[in-house]
């Protein structure tokens, strides 16, 4: 018989306020086994704590049920006090009264009995408790960085720099990212590529650091600390090794009108081709789709110019399989496509552009040459009107709910060169609001209207207009005069709504970390653990988990490496105890819980068993406990019943079942 | 069903919920005070897959009203497949018990992410409605067990 302990949290009043706590130490004082209750302010403070423990040593308790919050809270916390007083820490059990009951109802009486009930049942599974010892799992020192963005290249400089080796795995042909298209950066107006080509360049000379181009994530297994991680590193169709970066098979390719991606569409692109000039590795790619020789095998151009004799045809996918004891999450984003918002003619002129378009329209190595001019006709723009969240904050089911949060402020930024550069052109801005909350950015906002003369008008645009002249018609509503507005333009700016990239949900498939609806990875709590995934070992950096900056981004590039570095540093990791669990008299060896293992945790031993006086060798499941997660598959897929999972065991289960419905 | 009948009507809900997908829905409901009826009672399994048929004949067997089951989203488990198989066995089960009389409206799988506490809200309190118009379950209770 367990002689069980119970502690109920007021959590000031968010507890206390709806639940009787006195009412439930009182009901649950109780139940069978229980030799203790008492109700406490907040258990989680060091005073609650040793309370805990003093009743621990005081009355010999051999099982502890807390009624307080979440366990995802505080159950390490209880578990870490019961141990402190001798206790192994798996005789805790935790009764979410908080989360689940106190801030959920609001009656007073309903409030208590449900509360009661939870404690009853958490008193139940305690009386079934075993003691567990959790087991240790090495780490592997190398971390992987998926995506080579400004948050994945600051990532891994920083776990570099500790002297941890760091793979970055790029899909791209170069790393740079989103950051490498942007011609200036707000709220300073340094140039994008000035202040970010000298970390790339560190990166790529780092002696820690090993960059996988034009490179895919494949197949991802194991867990924290030892992760193995299958990478695709798909034929450039040049030797990297040979090639010397002089371009010469670019310049020569024969095939030159492809869209060039980095571009986003605007200009063209050789087949074989380095996406930008600062790109790392300063090595081309050949898009087999595009280039002459493998769509009609006659060509070979690019080969007969280059010197170093690089350009390799035959070149195949390589896949890679290396270990790592963290994978970072550092995916990044893409704009939203613009197909569902026709309305501003997006598709019909090519004067309506998106905010990326004109970061590229405006950048030197752009496909204007840094010109601003209509794409239609080459002709100076005199006026603009910048369209702000288009697809963001948006109620219906088109668009994204969420604010994209950078958009104001590089609107800002654009209106302000614009005016910069060519002060005769008019600017107009529609808005919704205005959000400037970060350092210096209301001031670099007030500029962009006091010094630089920009027309905010705040109202949605309804529809844009393509006129037979080519110009644009631009239907507004002016929300403070409340009036309808109808404006000539000669190029309309869409700030298109940010969105995970679309690679997001399948890589936290492969990482089995949770996503939301909007494809933005979880974080493991929301203000407490903002950089880790709820999945241990994978870390977030970036946009991939929420809209943010750059000054946002990197400083969470640190924060999540610090996190690497911090698992990396240890030499052992403990294992979860709750793993399944043979008993050897019931197994028959059918195989059927080595078929459901996602883990192949699970093999088979011939073992000397004694069954009730019969001594007998029988093939029997052997879980080994360091690969088993506890997901618990196996036990419900065993049919003599023999395999069980600790800590969640079928008679805890149904004791806890019993106890609700009783 | 009235107000009035569903303040007789105490009905006993059991959520079976994973602990990394719904349970963690369940929070941020607690979290962001979106409510559901207190007949609901949350029991946190390491991933859905963990819900052995028997736990849910159990609960049935105990008097249970309604057996709802919540794990990760398809192809989101913590574990991978784990709600696969859940999938698979709450059909084979849910058809089971209602050949033998148990309506459909009395059992349920949902799919809840940690980001969805509204979703977990609105399914409770749907979950909860249909068991008020179902009424008291009197298949498979094993009245010996009853007080």
């Amino acid at each position: 018989m367990q002689r069980i302990g119970v502690f109920v949290c007021h959590c000031g009043t968010n507890i206390a306020g709806t639940v009787d706590v006195k009412k439930v130490a009182e009901m649950a004082a109780k139940e069978t086994g229980v030799v203790h209750a008492e109700d406490y302010q907040y258990m989680c403070s060091e005073a609650g704590q040793s309370k805990i423990i003093a009743a621990i040593r005081e009355k010999g308790l051999t099982g502890v049920v807390v009624c307080s919050c979440s366990p995802r809270m505080h159950e390490t916390t209880f578990r870490k006090a019961a141990e402190k007083a001798g206790l192994n820490p798996y005789m805790v059990e935790i009764a979410n009264i908080r989360e689940h009951c106190s801030w959920i109802h609001k009656d007073m009486q309903e409030a208590t009995e449900k509360a009661v009930i939870l404690a009853r049942a958490a008193i139940a599974k305690v009386h079934l408790n075993t003691p567990l010892k959790p087991g240790e799992s090495r780490v592997t020192k190398r971390a992987l960085v998926i995506g080579g963005g400004i948050a994945g290249i600051q990532t891994a400089l920083d776990i570099a720099d500790a002297g941890y080796k760091v793979d970055i795995v790029e899909k791209t042909p170069s790393i740079g990212g989103r950051m490498s298209q942007l011609d200036k950066t707000f709220p300073t107006l340094d140039c994008s590529a000035c202040i970010l080509t000298p970390k790339m360049v560190e990166a790529a000379s780092h002696e820690n650091i090993t960059i996988y181009t034009y490179s895919e994530i494949e197949k991802v297994a194991g867990f924290v600390g030892d992760f193995t991680v299958d990478i695709r590193k798909k034929a450039r169709s040049v030797d990297m090794e040979k090639c010397t970066g002089c371009g010469v098979c670019s310049e020569k390719c024969p095939s030159k009108k492809n869209p060039s991606e980095f571009n986003r569409g605007l200009g063209n692109r050789s087949a074989i081709y380095i996406p930008f000039a600062q790109a790392i590795p300063n090595v081309p790619v050949i898009d087999r789709e595009h280039c002459t020789k493998f769509k009609t095998g006659k060509c070979g151009v690019c080969a007969k110019v280059c010197q170093a004799g690089a350009v390799d045809y035959d070149q195949q996918d390589e896949i890679i399989t290396q270990n790592y004891g963290a994978i970072v999450a550092a995916t990044g984003f893409d704009m939203i496509g613009l197909d569902k918002y026709d309305e501003y003619a997006y598709s019909q002129s090519k004067d309506v552009i998106t905010s990326l378009e004109l970061e590229r329209i405006m950048n030197a190595a752009g496909p204007t040459g840094g010109h601003l001019e209509r794409l239609s006709d080459g002709r100076a723009p005199k006026n603009i009107v910048f369209v702000q969240c288009v697809g963001s904050r948006c109620s219906d089911a088109r668009g994204k709910s969420y604010c994209s949060k950078i958009c104001c402020m590089y609107t800002a930024k654009h209106a302000m060169l614009i005016r910069d550069k060519y002060p005769d052109t008019n600017v107009t801005v529609f808005y919704i609001d205005v959000r400037t909350p970060g350092k210096n950015f209301d001031e670099f906002y007030r500029r962009a209207v006091e010094d630089y003369g920009v027309n905010y008008i705040k109202g949605q645009v309804g529809k844009v207009f393509l006129q037979p002249d080519g110009t644009l018609l631009v239907q507004a509503s002016d929300l403070l005069d409340n009036r309808q507005i109808r404006m000539e333009a000669d190029m309309v700016v869409l700030a298109a709504a940010i969105e995970p990239n679309p690679d997001a949900r399948r890589i936290a498939t492969m990482l089995t970390a949770s996503i939301d609806t909007n494809n933005f990875l979880t974080e493991a709590h929301a203000k407490l653990r903002p950089v880790e995934s709820p999945t241990a070992g994978i870390f977030l950096s970036g946009v991939c988990q929420g809209s943010k900056d750059i000054p946002e981004t990197v400083a969470q590039a640190g924060a999540a490496a610090v996190k690497v570095i911090g698992l990396l540093a240890k030499e052992k990791l403990t294992t979860n105890p709750c793993t399944a669990k043979a008993d050897e008299l019931l197994c028959n060896g059918c195989s059927q819980c080595a078929n459901v293992c996602p883990y192949g945790a699970i093999s088979y031993e011939e073992k000397q068993v004694n069954d009730h006086g019969i001594r007998e060798t029988r093939r029997i499941a052997a879980v080994n406990n360091a690969l088993c997660q506890g997901c618990g598959a196996c036990t419900v897929t065993c049919p003599s019943g023999a395999m069980d999972l600790q800590g969640f065991s079928n008679r805890q289960m149904i004791s806890e079942v019993d106890a609700i419905c009783r | 069903m009235s107000i009035e009948a569903k303040e007789i009507f105490k009905p006993r809900i059991v959520a079976f919920c994973c602990n990394w997908c719904s349970y963690a829905g369940a929070d941020l409901a607690g979290s962001s005070r979106l409510t559901y009826p207190a007949d609901v009672k949350i029991i946190r399994v390491p991933c859905s897959c963990r819900v052995n048929p028997m736990f849910i004949l159990r609960a049935f067997e105990k008097g249970a009203d309604g057996v709802i089951l919540c794990g990760c989203h398809p192809g989101d488990c913590h574990y991978t497949s784990g709600n696969y198989y859940a999938r698979r066995r709450m059909t084979l089960l849910f058809s089971m018990l209602e050949f033998i009389g148990v309506e459909q409206g009395r059992t349920r799988v949902e799919w809840v992410s940690a980001a969805e506490g509204a979703k977990f809200s609105r399914t409770m309190n749907e979950f909860a409605e249909k068991i008020y118009s179902l009424g008291k379950n009197v298949r498979l209770e094993d009245l010996r067990c009853r007080n």
